[in-house]
C-alpha cells in the first residue's frame, strides 16, 4: 500500500511539464523555437511574443499553479475537518460567501477594481464573505451532530448568499453586472505580474500553514476526544484549520472567481493515488496533485485551433463530477472515512 | 513495555455536569467520591443516562466538572497542560473515527504523537514500542491493512495497541466493548486487565456488559441516578446486595446466586432434580417462561434429568411424560401454565 515515493515522481515530474504546457501552448500560437528565444532571453523574438508569454502565460501559469494546490488542500482540510468525504470550498457556501464578499465591492461599491486598493478591497471582502461563511458552518456544526444536516446546511446558506447576489446583481448597471459574470466564471489571467507577490504571499502561507497542521489532522481522524488525549489542543486546530481554508478560499475566489469542483475532487483523487488518509503522505500529493489539475484544467480552456478561451468553470466540471460520481459509486474509497 | 509507576485517579465531593448557554446547569450526578488504583481493571457500570460517559469525559478533562475536583496521581486534571496530560492519560473513544483509510501501523503509530516530532515521524523507540504494542495485543500480523478491513474486534484491538503504544500509566477506555461479539468482549476485557496487572497500570473502563465486568474487572464502580456510587470488588458488591439494589428496575432484578439480571415475577414453582449440568439449562428454559425452579417436593409438577435426552415431567397425579429435548420440556411447560406462557412479554435473562 506504501506507492507514495512513485507518486511524488510522477507528480513532480508532470508539473514542469504542464507548465511549459502553459506556457507554449495558449490563444495565441508561438512557434517552440521563438519561446526558447523568449525565455532564454535572446532578444530574436518579436516584442509581442515576449510581452505575452512573460506579462500573460507564466503569470498565468504560476496563478493556476497556487490556486490549484491551494484549492485542493483547502479541500483536504475542510473533508478531514468535517469527516465528510463531500465536504470542499465550494459545496459548504464558503466560496459563496467570498462571492458575495466580492459582488458587494464589484456591484455596490466604486467598481474600480482595476487599481490596487480596488483590489484589496475585493480581497479583503472576499475574506470577510469566507469567514463569515465559515462562521456560520462551525456555529452549527456544534448544533447538528449529522454531516449530512451540516452539509445542507452549508448548501442552504450558499442558497441564501446567492439570493443576495441576485438582488444586488438586479441593482446594479449593466457593466458592472457584466463584470461579475465575467469574474463567476473563473480565470487564473486576471492576477498580474505585479499582483502575483501578494497573491503568492497569501496562499503560500495557506499551504505552509496547511503543511504544519499535518501532525493535528491526522489525530483528528480518530476523532476529537481521542485527538486531545494525544496531547492536539482541538480547539486551536480547528480555529488553524478553517483560518487556512477560509484565506486560501477567498484569495484564490476574489482573483480568479469561484472555481468550482478542484476543491473537491483532488482530494480525492490524491487518495486514490497515496491509497492512504494519512496526511503526512496526502497533503504533498494533494498539493502536487491540484497544482497539476490547475494547469491541466488551464490548458483546456483553449479551443484547439480556433484560438478561442473557454472559462474555466467550464472545464474544471468535466474532470472534477466524474471522479466525485466514482467516489460515490465505489465503495473503497467511501471506507477512508469510515 | 515500560514498567511505569501507577497513578491513582480519584475525586471527592465531585459534582459532574454540563454548563448550558444563558448559565444554566444541568447536572448529570453530584458528591462523588471515588478512587481507581493502579495494578488492576476498574469498570465503571450503570444503566443509559446514569453518567458514565459524561464521568469519563469529566475524567479525561474533556467536560470541566461542575464542583470539586478529578485528581490524577494527586493533581488536578485541570491543572495539566495538553501535553502533560498526553504523557499520564490515554484514551479510547469508540466511535467518531474515521481511520478507515489508514493502515493498523499507522493508527497504531498515532499514539506516540506526544513524543514524534513535528510531521509525527518516528524514532527508533517509537518504532519499538510501536511493535511491542501491536504484539502485546496480537494484531502485528495485521500491521499492514488497512483498519477499514478489520473486523470490529480487531479495530478495538488496534485502538487498544494505540493507547499501549502511548505508554501512558492511566488508561481510559469508554465502552471499549460495545458492539463487540461475546469472544472478542472477552479477548478485550482479558487484555486490559492483562496490562493492568502486569505493567501496574490504572486502567477503567465504562461497560454495559455485566458478567463480563464481574469476571474481569477487579473493582467495580456502580453509578446510579440520584445515589452514591457503589465502589468495591465485584463479590463484595454482589454478596452485599448493591449490585441488585442498583439495578433492579420493573420486576427485572439480579440473582446474587447465579450473577444473573432476569424477571423475578413467578407464575409458580416446579421441581427440579437429576443431573446437574442438566438441571442446570433445564432451570434455563423453566425460567424463560416465568416459571421457579426448586428442589423437588410433593404435590408439585416435577422435572427429573437424567441425560440432554432422557428427561421425564412428572404430573402432580403422578403420571410421567419422556421429553427427549430440553425444548419438548420448555413446550410442555407453557402448557402445563397457560395464563402466564400467553404473555408474551415473558421473561428472558436479560444478559448475554
Amino acid at each position: 500500500m506504501r506507492r507514495s515515493p512513485n507518486v511524488y515522481i510522477v507528480l513532480l515530474a508532470l508539473m514542469p511539464l504542464l507548465f511549459i504546457g502553459n506556457i507554449a501552448y495558449g490563444a495565441v500560437s508561438i512557434p517552440l523555437p521563438l519561446l526558447w528565444d523568449v525565455i532564454a532571453g535572446n532578444g530574436e523574438a518579436p516584442q509581442a511574443f515576449s510581452v505575452i508569454i512573460t506579462g500573460s502565460r507564466i503569470p498565468q501559469a504560476l496563478t493556476a499553479l497556487l490556486s490549484g494546490a491551494a484549492l485542493a488542500v483547502s479541500g483536504l482540510l475542510l473533508q478531514t475537518f468535517f469527516r465528510n468525504p463531500l465536504a470542499g470550498p465550494s459545496i459548504l457556501g464558503i466560496s459563496d460567501g467570498a462571492n458575495l464578499g466580492v459582488a458587494i465591492v464589484m456591484l455596490c461599491g466604486v467598481g474600480a477594481v482595476s487599481s490596487f486598493g480596488g483590489y484589496m478591497a475585493v480581497v479583503f471582502s472576499a475574506l470577510a464573505g469566507a469567514l463569515t461563511i465559515l462562521a456560520v458552518i462551525i456555529y452549527f456544526s456544534k448544533k447538528v451532530r449529522s454531516n449530512v444536516m451540516l452539509l445542507i446546511i452549508g448548501m442552504m446558506t450558499g442558497y441564501m448568499v446567492s439570493s443576495a447576489i441576485s438582488v444586488l446583481n438586479y441593482y446594479a448597471s449593466a457593466d458592472k453586472v457584466r463584470q461579475f459574470v465575467m469574474w463567476g466564471m473563473g480565470d487564473f489571467s486576471s492576477v498580474s505580474l505585479q499582483k502575483l507577490p501578494y497573491f503568492s504571499a497569501f496562499l503560500i502561507s495557506g499551504l505552509a500553514g496547511a503543511v504544519m497542521l499535518i501532525k493535528p489532522l491526522n489525530a483528528l481522524l480518530l476523532g476529537d476526544a481521542n485527538a486531545r488525549s494525544l496531547g492536539i489542543n482541538v480547539r486551536r486546530t480547528r480555529l488553524a484549520v478553517l483560518l487556512c481554508t477560509g484565506v486560501m478560499t477567498a484569495v484564490v475566489t476574489a482573483f480568479c472567481g469561484p472555481i468550482s469542483f478542484i476543491g473537491l475532487a483532488v482530494p480525492h483523487v490524491a487518495r486514490l493515488l497515496c491509497g492512504t488518509s494519512d496526511h503526512r503522505r496526502l497533503v504533498p500529493v494533494t498539493i502536487l496533485c491540484g497544482a497539476c489539475v490547475a494547469l491541466l484544467c488551464n490548458m483546456l480552456t483553449v479551443v484547439p485551433g480556433s484560438g478561442a478561451v473557454l472559462p474555466l468553470n467550464a472545464v474544471t466540471p468535466l474532470l472534477g463530477a466524474p471522479v466525485i460520481i466514482y467516489v460515490i459509486v465505489n465503495k473503497r474509497n467511501i471506507q477512508y472515512f469510515d | 513495555m515500560e514498567n511505569i509507576a501507577g497513578l491513582c485517579i480519584s475525586a471527592s465531593g465531585l459534582n459532574i455536569g454540563y454548563r448550558l448557554p444563558g448559565g444554566r446547569i444541568k447536572p448529570v450526578h453530584e458528591g462523588m467520591d471515588f478512587e481507581v488504583s493502579p495494578g488492576g481493571l476498574t469498570c465503571l457500570l450503570g444503566l443509559n443516562g446514569a453518567g458514565k460517559s459524561t464521568l469519563i469525559k469529566t475524567m479525561c478533562g474533556i467536560i470541566p466538572p461542575l464542583a470539586g475536583e478529578v485528581l490524577i496521581g494527586g493533581r488536578p486534571v485541570r491543572d495539566y497542560s495538553h501535553r502533560e496530560l498526553s504523557m499520564v492519560l490515554g484514551t479510547v473513544f469508540t466511535g467518531g473515527t474515521n481511520v478507515g483509510g489508514m493502515s493498523v501501523y499507522d493508527l497504531v503509530s498515532l499514539g506516540r504523537h506526544p513524543f514524534t516530532d513535528f510531521f509525527g515521524r518516528l524514532g527508533l523507540r517509537d518504532r519499538q514500542a510501536v511493535a511491542d504494542a501491536m504484539e502485546a495485543v496480537g494484531i502485528a500480523a495485521k500491521a499492514g491493512c488497512y483498519v477499514s478491513d478489520l473486523s470490529d474486534g480487531e479495530r478495538q484491538k488496534a485502538m487498544i495497541a494505540k493507547l499501549l503504544a502511548q505508554e501512558c500509566p492511566v488508561m481510559v477506555l469508554d465502552e471499549p466493548t460495545a458492539f463487540l461479539d461475546a469472544l472478542s468482549r472477552i479477548e478485550t476485557m482479558r487484555l486490559l486487565r492483562k496490562t493492568a496487572v502486569e505493567s501496574g497500570k490504572t486502567v477503567l473502563l465504562s461497560t454495559h456488559d455485566l458478567d463480563n465486568a464481574i469476571s474481569f474487572a477487579d473493582t467495580l464502580i456502580i453509578i446510579a441516578k440520584g445515589r452514591a456510587l457503589a465502589c468495591g470488588a465485584p463479590e463484595d458488591l454482589i454478596l452485599s446486595g448493591a449490585v441488585a439494589d442498583y439495578f433492579n428496575r420493573d420486576g427485572i432484578t439480579f440473582d446474587s446466586t447465579t450473577g444473573k439480571m432476569g424477571y423475578s415475577v413467578s407464575a409458580g414453582e416446579v421441581g427440579i432434580s437429576g443431573e446437574p449440568s442438566v438441571t442446570r439449562w433445564v432451570s434455563n428454559a423453566i425460567m424463560r417462561n416465568g416459571l421457579t425452579p426448586v428442589a423437588p417436593r410433593e404435590g408439585m409438577i416435577r422435572v427429573e434429568c437424567r441425560s440432554g435426552n432422557d428427561i421425564d415431567i412428572v404430573l402432580r397425579d403422578g403420571s410421567r411424560v419422556n421429553c427427549s429435548l430440553i425444548g419438548t420440556v420448555a413446550r410442555s411447560m407453557r402448557s402445563l401454565f397457560p395464563e402466564e406462557a400467553r404473555d408474551g412479554k415473558s421473561l428472558r435473562g436479560l444478559q448475554g
